[in-house]
């Protein structure tokens, strides 16, 4: 807290250096609904600001002229029967001019007409999994954001926790229709520049859509409360033209194949080890932490466990099962064959952990299947 | 507090540590209240000073995000159940009875007890800090499932606490309509009485209401965690939606539990100090039954992105901005109270005047987010922390501390060091407005509520808050060496106190004997 | 004065009041039930078979556009897939499909499956004649079953509703004394 408080002069001299850091409104966005939303937020706004000229320039001309030191003697009204019913309706009819546009833009964003492409948006406790319905297209989508820059013994990038490692990828100028559910906690999907903000329930599905016209990367994060890593679950869709959509389809398409096949190949310790080191960050760190101790009483502790140090079985089991009742989740479809055995591998040979046993990717691709 | 009385009456305290355990006088009790509420302000103002701290600049620095939800946990329940509503409480025990004319509150045992469930029930929530797993993180909102099948180990003792506190505030609440329904003194009729006692009126039937609704949703959570039922788990039949609707109809009026007293503490204090009559009593009785009533209807204006059918969002949105009517005439009134009045600037007045402009942006923020299609981009962002904290912090706090330097006189027969209690406020109005003020450009912005850490573009606006929520939290402790040096010494106060004073308070001398009102006095 | 009196009933008259206050919190529970299915608030579906011999005629002029959506609770290790994912019909056709899940672990496990439907406000037209998710799911180590589902969508259904989506997912209500056992006897769960 000492450091904190030396660092508020340093950080005043420095405050006009960061650009666009001063953003004060509502981005406007780049959907129809997004800039209806915004035209409406500054009419309420605007509309706020006249209301608070009135009020607040009442109440200063009586502090400024009513005041005792300037000799001012009290009246003796105390209730004026019209003029209390006038402001009773002036507002009343000051909020139907704000109702009707509200609920005009409210309608259409219930639009239910044809959608072209359905994707299932599902939140995790703390990454987002995306499905694209009829295409056979499933991944994860979680923070890429290196550590070293969260806790400060790095640069901070330029889009610092709002970067993921596989983004949504959305054509442009299409209709495409979210379906929002959750695997564990509620979630909600946010992204300002899209108007679109929906929670996404365990159990329950809810709808969202949007057509963007205009190609670029837009970010945003989850807005509810999920637990320890609320803060770092970013979204980014990118909105990329018809034609550079397909080439992106087919290329995941062609990636997920070759993923599979590289579970065919041998795998020797060494490089299950560095795969695993590379996996455990991504997946594991959060709970069970850097040197594998976990957070007691929150999260067990992988070094020196029984399961991690016993026989290969309920290693892989809890791992590509995860715990009822905990927050250890079940990681067979989050990651692929050769990540999963890699990971396994490291956590039964890393902080003193000595099994020496491989758990090879086609073991778990049969378990997989 | 008002040991100094004791010599002069022949009922005086009972001396000692026994006299605070036993008491059952409504004044003594009163103390208590507020000095207890003092000390959960400060508690919790310490846990948002920490998430200040860690808001200051982006990355993690002093906490990690597990304790960083804990904190923000912990710092709304204590300032919502520990330190607002008994210092409202403590408000109602002190000046109704003395308001009313009569001798003490209308269930004195029951009173003492109200209070000394509180300090039990907060210590066991405190407690939970140290637990393994560490105190309850899912919110002062504790949604299901976060709250029952992720919650850590401690949720049981945070839902025997916000039991213990509900057993208290219901008790408070009857003991305080009993005592106005039943104890006033000849001639006072209810439209007689100060709005002070009004609001509390209503207020003390809003806990009735819901307090019990609260008790009952911690109920269904132990059930759901520890007996198997599913009132929240999908698996079961049950639905997590169902217990943000259930939260939320607590939830709403609890919001205007911890307001509608402000408004009374507000429209005794600007009278005063303008000289002249309430603008308007009758419509302001009107207009807080009326906010009161529909606090009950509009509770899903909290959830519009869970997914409701256009005809409920609709429905909830009309609803919400209806509200804004009565809170509208209230301040019109307020306004009115003022004008061509002959106006001084004393502390309370100060405190009051801050109340009712920041109150009212915080109405115009509450305006905008009742507009559900724009609520889909302000919900859960600081654009809503800032439009509560307006409502919450110069609102119902700047109220608390405007009636406690108005009654301060009154209770201990002190006038309480002027020129420090106007720093006190321009310190509080500064930082209030530097802290909470950025917070709606960065929600704006996009950044969500509840991050312990959060993207460059907001790194600036943070920093600001922090540097005023530093302000803010180290003027309070002008306030309390204020309040101290007051009650030990401090040039005498009269029986009237404030030159334009109204009411049957300030006929008693100052400061007020020990029992007041044994014999009821005659209104006319 | 008469206060005390007063007092008791005026006290007895509140705490009543409370008791109540309680009572409806509870009470909101079924209340809150009946509300979703009626107004389908919350995507919220009957869990109970709707009487075939109620369908109404055929509407052969529209086609609704139903998806079927799967999604897997957290730890919940089966594969379960729609047998169609998308299947056009005409409100009033009964349609019949299925889920497939697949047991993929080495012990007995039991799920249940919940319904939801989106948009809300087409739920109280979905009418599920025999569905999966009426009844628990037992399924062995390793077993694959189809799971039937029968359904069709009313004719009223409202004309802006152009698609539904009907999503299950699927909950492991595996009971713990299921679940020690499975451990107890050597296997993997």
């Amino acid at each position: 807290m000492i450091r904190t408080i030396l660092g508020f002069p340093l950080l005043l001299l420095f405050a006009g250096s960061a650009q666009a850091a001063w953003e004060v409104n509502l981005p406007q966005g780049v959907t129809e609904i997004s800039r209806e939303v915004y035209d409406l937020h500054m009419i309420i706004f605007w509309i706020c600001v006249a209301i608070g000229v009135v009020v607040f320039g009442a109440m200063l001309w009586s502090v400024i002229y009513h005041r005792k030191s300037r000799g001012a003697k009290a009246h003796n009204f105390h209730e004026n029967v019209v003029v209390e019913i006038i402001w009773t309706i002036i507002p009343f009819f000051i909020l139907i001019a704000m109702a009707v546009p509200a609920t005009a833009t409210l309608i259409k964003m219930y639009d239910n007409s044809e959608s072209e492409l359905d994707i299932q948006i599902t939140g995790y406790q703390w990454k987002w999994r995306y499905q694209y319905l009829g295409e056979d297209v499933d991944f994860f989508s979680s923070l890429s954001t290196p550590r070293e820059q969260i806790n400060n013994s790095e640069e901070k990038g330029e889009h610092y926790l709002l970067e993921v490692d596989n983004p949504l990828v959305i054509p442009a100028g299409k209709k495409v229709r979210f379906l929002l559910t959750a695997n564990d906690v509620i979630h909600s999907w946010w992204v300002p520049e899209l108007a679109v903000k929906k929670d996404a329930i365990p159990g329950f599905i809810n709808e969202a859509w949007v057509i963007v016209d205009q190609p670029g990367t837009y970010r945003g994060q989850c807005a509810e409360l999920c637990g320890k890593d609320h803060g770092f679950m970013p979204v980014v869709v990118e909105v990329k033209p018809q034609a550079e959509y397909d080439a992106w389809l087919a290329e995941v398409k062609q990636a997920d194949k070759a993923a599979s096949e590289a579970a065919l190949k041998t795998w020797n310790l060494a490089d299950l080890m560095e795969t695993g080191e590379q996996v455990y960050a991504k997946a594991c760190l959060a709970c069970h932490q850097t040197n594998g101790e976990g957070i007691p009483g929150a999260f067990p502790a992988l070094k020196n466990s029984p399961i991690a140090l016993g026989e290969p079985g309920p290693h892989i089991d809890i791992v590509l099962n995860g715990k009822t009742g905990t927050a250890m989740q079940a990681y067979r479809d989050q990651l692929s064959a050769v990540e999963l055995a890699a990971v396994i591998t490291y956590e039964r040979n890393a902080w003193g952990n000595k099994v020496g046993d491989i758990v090879t990717p086609a073991q778990i691709a049969k378990l997989k299947e | 507090m008002n040991s100094t009385v004791a010599a002069t009456h022949h009922h005086g305290p009972a001396s000692g540590i026994g006299r605070w355990l036993f008491t059952t006088n409504h004044k003594d009790i009163g103390t208590l209240y507020l000095w207890f509420s003092f000390i959960m302000f400060l508690t919790g103002g310490c846990m948002a000073l920490l998430i200040r701290a860690e808001l200051f600049q982006p990355g993690l620095q002093l906490i990690q995000p597990d304790f960083f939800n804990q904190m923000t946990t912990m710092h709304g329940l204590i300032m919502v159940f520990g330190a607002v509503m008994p210092a409202f409480v403590g408000l109602a025990n002190w000046m109704i009875p003395m308001m009313v004319g009569a001798p003490d509150m209308a269930l004195p045992r029951m009173n003492n007890w109200s209070f000394w469930i509180l300090p039990f029930a907060f210590s066991m929530m405190l407690l939970t800090l140290f637990m393994e797993g560490g105190a309850p993180n899912f919110g002062w909102t504790f949604y299901a499932p976060l709250s029952t099948t992720y919650a850590p180990p401690s949720v049981t003792y945070f839902i025997f606490a916000v039991h213990m506190m509900g057993i208290s505030s219901i008790m408070g609440a009857i003991n305080i309509i009993a005592t106005i329904l039943n104890l006033r003194a000849p001639g006072m009729t209810l439209m007689k009485m100060p709005l002070f006692v009004w609001t509390w009126l209503i207020t003390a039937f809003l806990l009735i209401a819901v307090m019990p609704v609260l008790a009952g949703v911690v109920t269904m959570m132990l059930m759901d965690i520890h007996f198997g039922t599913s009132f929240f788990n999908a698996a079961g039949g049950g639905d997590p939606v169902l217990f943000q609707h259930i939260f939320w109809f607590f939830g709403h009026p609890e919001v205007y539990i911890m307001i509608l007293p402000a408004f009374g503490i507000v429209s005794e204090i600007i009278p005063t100090f303008a000289r002249k009559r309430l603008f308007g009593y009758a419509s302001m009785v009107y207009a807080t039954a009326s906010i009161a009533i529909l606090s009950f209807v509009v509770w899903a204006h909290h959830m519009f992105t869970v997914g409701l059918p256009l005809a409920g969002e609709l429905f909830f949105m009309f609803a919400t901005m209806l509200i804004a009517v009565p809170t509208g005439v209230k301040v019109f009134n307020w306004v009115a109270t003022m004008f061509r009045g002959s106006m001084t600037f004393e502390t309370p007045m100060l405190f009051a005047l801050a109340f009712v402009v920041l109150f009212t942006i915080g109405g115009f923020s509450g305006l905008m987010l009742a507009i559900a299609p724009v609520d889909f981009q302000y919900h859960d962002t600081y654009f809503v922390v800032a439009h509560f904290h307006y409502v919450l912090v110069p609102g119902a706090v700047f109220a608390i501390m405007a009636g406690a330097y108005y009654w301060l006189p009154k209770w201990c027969g002190n006038y309480y060091n002027e020129t420090m209690g106007k720093v006190h406020f321009w310190c509080s109005f500064i930082g209030v407005n530097i802290t909470f003020f950025p917070m709606h450009f960065i929600g704006l912005a996009g950044m969500p509520r509840r991050i312990p850490d959060y993207a460059l573009q907001f790194a600036d606006f943070n920093a600001v808050a922090t540097v005023g929520a530093f302000i803010f939290g180290f003027s309070q402790l002008i306030f309390l060496y204020n309040v101290i040096s007051c009650i030990r010494k401090g040039k005498q106060a009269s029986a009237e106190v404030w030159e334009g004073s109204h009411g049957l308070e300030w006929t008693i001398p100052s400061p007020a004997p020990y029992h007041s009102f044994s014999e009821p006095p005659q209104v006319k | 004065m008469n206060a005390p009196r007063n007092h008791k009933r005026t006290v007895t008259t509140l705490i009543l009041g409370c008791v109540l206050m309680f009572g409806f919190g509870f009470a909101l529970v079924p209340l809150y039930d009946v509300f979703c299915r009626v107004t389908g608030l919350n995507g919220k579906v009957e869990l109970v078979p709707a009487h075939p011999e109620k369908l109404g005629q055929v509407d052969k002029t529209r086609q609704v556009k139903l998806q079927l959506v799967a999604v897997n609770n957290e730890t919940m290790p089966w594969r379960f897939k729609p047998e169609n994912s998308i299947v056009e019909l005409s409100p009033g056709e009964m349609y019949q499909t299925a889920y497939i899940a697949r047991n993929l672990t080495s012990g007995f496990m039991i799920a249940q499956a919940v319904p939801s439907v989106s948009p809300s406000e087409a739920a109280p037209y979905l009418n599920k004649i025999n569905c999966f998710c009426f009844e628990r799911q037992p399924l062995l180590a390793q077993e694959e079953k189809a799971m039937p589902l029968v359904l069709s969508v009313d004719p009223e259904l409202p004309k802006h509703i152009h698609t539904i989506t009907l999503s299950y997912t699927l909950f492991d209500i595996t009971p713990e004394s299921e679940q020690v056992a499975a451990i107890g006897g050597g296997s993997l769960r």
